[in-house]
């Protein structure tokens, strides 16, 4: 909301809360003092199941759309990254130069996202979420078969990100950097845009399609479009992720991971950017850290049961539990809560979860 | 069927053209130049009967799926689940009482039960909240996937069904000719048949329970308009714990059948679940005659692809998905 | 904004995690398996084998104690780099065995060449080219792959069973791409056919296989099938119900104890079924006998047999460990003494001795089996011959044994 303010002009340092301040320092110091495996595995990684969570947060909150193939569009991008750049298994691998790949690739798995858009959205709202599972499902079968462009089974390794002015992007550090750039202009971007116009006008779709195909909007189109800028965004998710991992295979967009990016979204809430990132991190630590506290075997019960009991009894997820409680812990501040009046108004505008 | 053949003379013409030359395609023995184009016979009747008893397998899963969304707009994303578990528990009360039959019926009602617990539990608190009836859905089926290999591991189970439902027959239609004159008749695995016959016995009994009795009426009348339903009088709460538990023990039915004629191992609740979201999807969600339809599609597309080309079965599937979602977006048979 | 500092807090606890100081005299080891998802029962079997073998060092080896540290991934190559990834540069591990399967293998030997300073020891993972074509010089590969498998099949069905013509079953990955490759390079090269119009794929995970049934050819002498777990008991059904009648001859995994072990009507159909492999379950060897019996008694629970994940695993520990004896324990040189140990190392195991060729691949003994009813009504694999010291290249020269080229579809042509 700060950010908000930030980007829209009227932005004072007054206005900024101390805790922004902290987390923005925190963020651009972290891999001062985290190690190398805090900054990469836990920290970009993060960042970048964060920045695709956001595009479904982006679809989901604001749109009303619950697509379940913001994986896949992200998987689609880094197949492409693998196909038509370079990877060392020697299928395809077209060596077209880093600085054509990428936008490349980015921009195709936004066209894929739109194609996904158009196919869905022509339906009533409950039949997204089954059309893009099975859209979903259908990508996995299809790469882990098709072995003359995806390469089956084995999918592509070797795939490097560029070295540019000297730094290997891979590196810990300057890929946390990287990452956090592109999640961080993701996040502002969202933010801001759904203050745009279109954003308004797409959070006006979500609460009543019928008025607003009769004032003259062009419903489908606005949700088409939605859909290609959450193309944009988990695109380039898409393209980070298969850096972070060198690799890619029909593993890396099957349907545990599918649902693992609902689930991140949703425990962290998504009525406001923050949250899918706020799912993210608690996601990762517990992947990497669930083995040493608990049998890992039963990783999925915990990971279910969690996103069951966020859906059941705190539907905005942990946001929307931080929200709840943070009103009793500080009544005294109550005034100047009710002041944010940016936020009360998120409040009414978000909530697709309790609206559709 | 005769206004039909008066108004349209060119189509009805067409279509009976069609029918006799399938009809000729199944009977008749091939000539040479059909077998160099086609390949042979036998892989060709076998893969059509394969396409329609896997149809018979995929429409009495989807069947439940599509009678609880149709009533009470709830896309239960736990019907994989549902299938699956139906399944280990028809296996271990099948095994342990050396009763095939008794597996069928708790399966049945183990998980038809199941479904009414979720109804009266969980679905009822959110009535109206589409979204977050089927998110809760896929969380009941992460837990329950993760549950399930718990306790059956990931090993391969399968029932062994009464004698008399395994084993081939052998069916009146003619693969070859030998060079004795003696024909050469197609087998077929029994059981399969068995899910074909199982399938359409199903499949007239939902539209006998609908269409003839005062239940139906009932829940066709809810479909329409529910609160029209529940102003008349109906206890509509009851009317949904029926069908909900009718959809789901459906799903527990199927997951006994399916494990008889193929396997029972983890997974195939995603695979079932898939394949029920196709065929709603294309058949037209809510609608059990789409339902038919939609499994016949992607059964026939299914097998035909896995016997002539098993890289991009899959992708016809698929396709036939799209091009249905492109030209009729409510799906074949869907009213909405 | 004070919704963030939850993040933060989240964030300082877990960097508070971070890896506790290594004490002296302790070696840290990693052992990665799949304890998730569809193969939590071989990844539970595997560590069985890690366990069995840390055992009987009694957790210490070169004077130091071994500390096991277990790390889990659900089969896929990217869980198994993440899962690798934090045994290594989290948890400080000197020496990780792992993973189970041969695409994780792959990913796991990529990962291996940006940690030169540790040594990675195979699990069970069976891919070629793992240490085929770009080998990593730190890991070392005890257990033998998939074509090795193979050695010996063959050239049995050739000139024992008479068999000339086959189809092949087999998923469509490659996994049985090399399995196919082991099996009909020596069978063409003696004078069998297998074209490639009669070799069936189908895709993994395919649970109805009838219309393939059908479409397979009646003028061959048997079916080659190399399937896994449940598409094999799948497979091996459905070909009964159809009335098929052709003998069959099975992959290396296509008839192991997940398939001997399934409930149903398939195991009286698999008796007979010749196939070959690293493990024989009836070999009467007091080596093996003395390796099942140990296990028998530890796992009581466990299978009725250790399981080749078990046995992979139970050889590439077990080597570790005698390579770290070899050095007194002593890694202070970043692991490069106890590479060169566990390169020259040549050792005994439950299935004959061991060693390794110059990529660092495993040289040794291949099972050849028939599929028998055991006296108490369980299934086994009866040793028929064993194959002595296969290697990877079948006797040829590195440079010769790349002319055949990756395993395929097509490879090799066998018109």
């Amino acid at each position: 909301m700060d950010a908000r303010r930030l980007l829209s002009g009227n932005f004072s340092f007054a206005d900024l809360h101390p805790g922004v301040l902290l987390v923005i320092v925190f963020l651009l110091a972290y891999p001062g003092f985290a190690s190398d495996f805090f900054v990469f595995q836990i920290g970009a990684y993060t960042l970048i199941l964060g920045t695709i969570a956001l595009s479904l947060m982006m679809l989901g909150g604001y749109g009303g759309m619950v697509s379940l193939a913001q994986l896949t569009v992200a998987g689609l991008a880094g197949y492409l990254v693998a196909i038509v750049g370079t990877n060392s298994v020697g299928v395809m691998g077209l060596g077209w130069p880093w600085w054509i790949t990428v936008p490349f690739a980015i921009l195709a798995a936004a066209v894929f996202s739109a194609l996904i858009g158009a196919i869905s959205v022509r339906t009533e709202g409950i039949y997204t979420i089954m059309i893009t599972l099975a859209i979903a499902v259908a990508f996995f079968y299809f790469v882990r078969q098709n072995y003359v462009v995806f390469n089956g089974f084995t999918g592509f390794a070797g795939i490097e990100p560029p070295t540019l002015f000297g730094v290997y992007w891979r590196d810990p550090v300057p890929f946390y950097y990287l990452s956090l750039t592109v999640a961080g202009g993701f996040y502002a971007a969202v933010l801001y845009a759904s203050r745009s116009t279109f954003g308004l006008s797409l959070q006006a779709i979500r609460d009543n399609p019928r008025r607003m195909r009769a004032l003259g909007y062009d419903v489908t189109l606005h949700r088409v479009f939605a859909y290609f800028l959450a193309g944009l965004i988990a695109g380039t998710a898409g393209v980070l992720m298969v850096w972070f991992n060198g690799r890619i295979s029909p593993g890396s967009v099957g349907v545990d991971i599918v649902i693992d990016i609902l689930v991140i979204a949703v425990v962290g809430g998504m009525r406001h950017p923050i949250g899918p990132f706020l799912g993210a991190l608690v996601f990762v630590l517990l992947q990497n850290f669930a083995i040493d506290l608990i049998d890992r075997e039963r990783f999925n019960t915990v990971i279910g049961l969690a996103f069951l009991l966020v859906v059941l009894f705190s539907p905005d997820g942990l946001l929307g539990l931080w929200q709840r409680v943070r009103p009793k812990l500080r009544f005294a501040r109550t005034a100047r809560y009710e002041a944010g009046r940016a936020e009360e108004r998120d409040r009414q505008g978000a909530g697709p979860l309790e609206q559709t | 069927m005769r206004q039909f053949v008066e108004r349209h003379r060119v189509w009805a013409f067409i279509i009976f053209l069609a029918v006799a030359a399938f009809l000729w395609l199944i009977f008749a023995v091939w000539p040479d130049w059909l077998v160099d184009s086609l390949g042979r016979k036998k892989t060709f009747v076998n893969t059509l009967l394969n396409g329609i008893t896997l149809a018979g397998l995929y429409f009495l899963v989807a069947s439940g799926f599509t009678l609880v969304f149709g009533l009470m707009r709830n896309v239960n994303l736990a019907h994989g689940s549902m299938y699956l578990l139906g399944a280990y528990i028809g296996y271990e009360v099948a095994t342990a009482s050396g009763n095939w039959f008794l597996g069928l019926a708790v399966a049945f009602l183990a998980i038809g039960a199941s479904g009414v617990l979720l109804q009266v539990l969980i679905f009822r608190r959110m009535e109206g909240d589409d979204l977050r009836q089927t998110l809760v859905t896929i969380g009941i089926s992460i837990i329950a996937a993760d549950l399930m290999l718990a306790v059956w591991t990931g090993n391969t189970y399968q029932f062994e069904p009464p004698e008399w439902l395994f084993g081939a027959v052998t069916l009146p239609i003619i693969s070859v000719i030998k060079a004795s004159g003696d024909p050469v008749y197609i087998k077929y695995p029994m059981f399969r048949l068995t899910v074909l016959v199982v399938a359409v016995a199903v499949g007239i009994g939902l539209w006998l329970f609908l269409n003839r009795t005062k239940l139906g009426m009932m829940i066709r009348a809810g479909v329409n308009d529910r609160q029209m339903l529940a102003a008349s009088g109906v206890n509509v709460q009851l009317l949904f714990a029926i069908v909900f538990a009718i959809g789901a023990g459906l799903a527990g039915f199927a997951g006994v059948i399916g494990g008889t004629a193929l396997s029972i191992a983890p997974g195939e609740d995603v695979r079932y679940l898939l394949a029920s979201l196709i065929v709603v999807i294309v058949g037209g969600l809510g609608s059990v005659t789409g339902a038919a339809i939609g499994a016949l599609l992607i059964g026939l597309a299914e097998q035909f692809g896995l016997a002539y080309f098993p890289t991009y079965g899959v992708v016809l599937t698929f396709l036939i998905m799209v091009f249905v979602l492109a030209v009729r977006p409510q799906g074949v048979m869907g009213g909405r | 904004m004070r919704r963030f500092t939850k993040t933060t807090i989240a964030a300082v606890a877990a960097l508070s995690l971070a890896a506790p100081a290594l004490a002296e005299d302790t070696i840290k080891m990693g052992a990665l398996a799949t304890l998730e998802g569809a193969f939590t029962v071989l990844g539970e079997d595997s560590m069985r084998g890690v366990e069995l073998a840390l055992e009987e060092f009694e957790y210490t080896a070169g004077g130091k104690k071994i500390e096991l540290i277990t790390g889990s991934s659900d089969a896929s190559p990217d869980s198994a780099i993440r899962a690798a990834r934090k045994l290594v540069e989290q948890d400080g591990v000197q020496i990780l065995v792992g993973p189970l399967s041969g695409s994780e293998g792959l990913a796991v030997k990529d990962y291996a060449k940006t940690q030169p300073e540790v040594t990675f020891v195979n699990g069970s993972s069976a891919a070629q080219d793992t240490t085929l074509r770009n080998p990593s010089d730190n890991f070392f590969r005890f257990s033998t792959e998939g074509a090795q498998w193979m050695a010996g099949l063959g050239e049995y069905v050739y000139n024992e069973k008479g068999y000339r013509n086959i189809a092949v079953l087999a998923e469509d990955y490659s996994f049985p791409y090399t399995q196919v490759f082991g099996f009909l390079e020596p069978f063409c090269r003696l004078g069998g056919k297998a074209p490639v119009d009669a070799r069936f794929w189908v895709p993994i995970g395919n649970k109805d296989y009838s219309s393939v049934i059908a479409a397979l050819p009646d003028d061959v002498d048997a079916i080659y099938v190399a399937l896994g777990g449940a598409d094999a008991v799948n497979f091996l059904t459905q070909y009964e119900q159809a009335g098929g009648d052709l003998p069959l001859i099975g992959g290396s995994i296509t008839v192991d104890q997940t398939v001997l072990g399934s409930k149903g009507r398939t195991r009286d159909f698999i008796i007979g079924t010749p196939s070959a492999g690293p493990i024989s379950d009836t070999w009467d060897d007091p080596r093996w006998s003395a390796f099942v019996e140990a296990y028998k008694a530890k796992f009581p629970d466990g299978f009725p047999s250790p399981s080749l994940f078990a046995h992979a695993y139970y050889i590439n520990t077990k080597a570790a460990l005698l390579a770290l004896n070899e050095v007194d324990g002593d890694l202070s040189d970043g692991g490069v003494k106890l590479r060169e140990a566990l390169a020259n190392l040549e050792f005994e195991t439950p299935t004959g001795m061991v060693k390794l060729d110059e990529r660092r691949q495993a040289v040794a003994d291949i099972f050849l089996t028939e599929v028998i009813e055991g006296p108490d009504g369980n299934l086994l694999n009866k040793t028929i011959k064993v194959i002595p010291q296969v290697d990877q290249t079948f006797g040829l020269s590195y440079d010769d044994f790349l002319q055949y080229g990756q395993v395929s579809r097509e490879n090799p042509s066998c018109e």
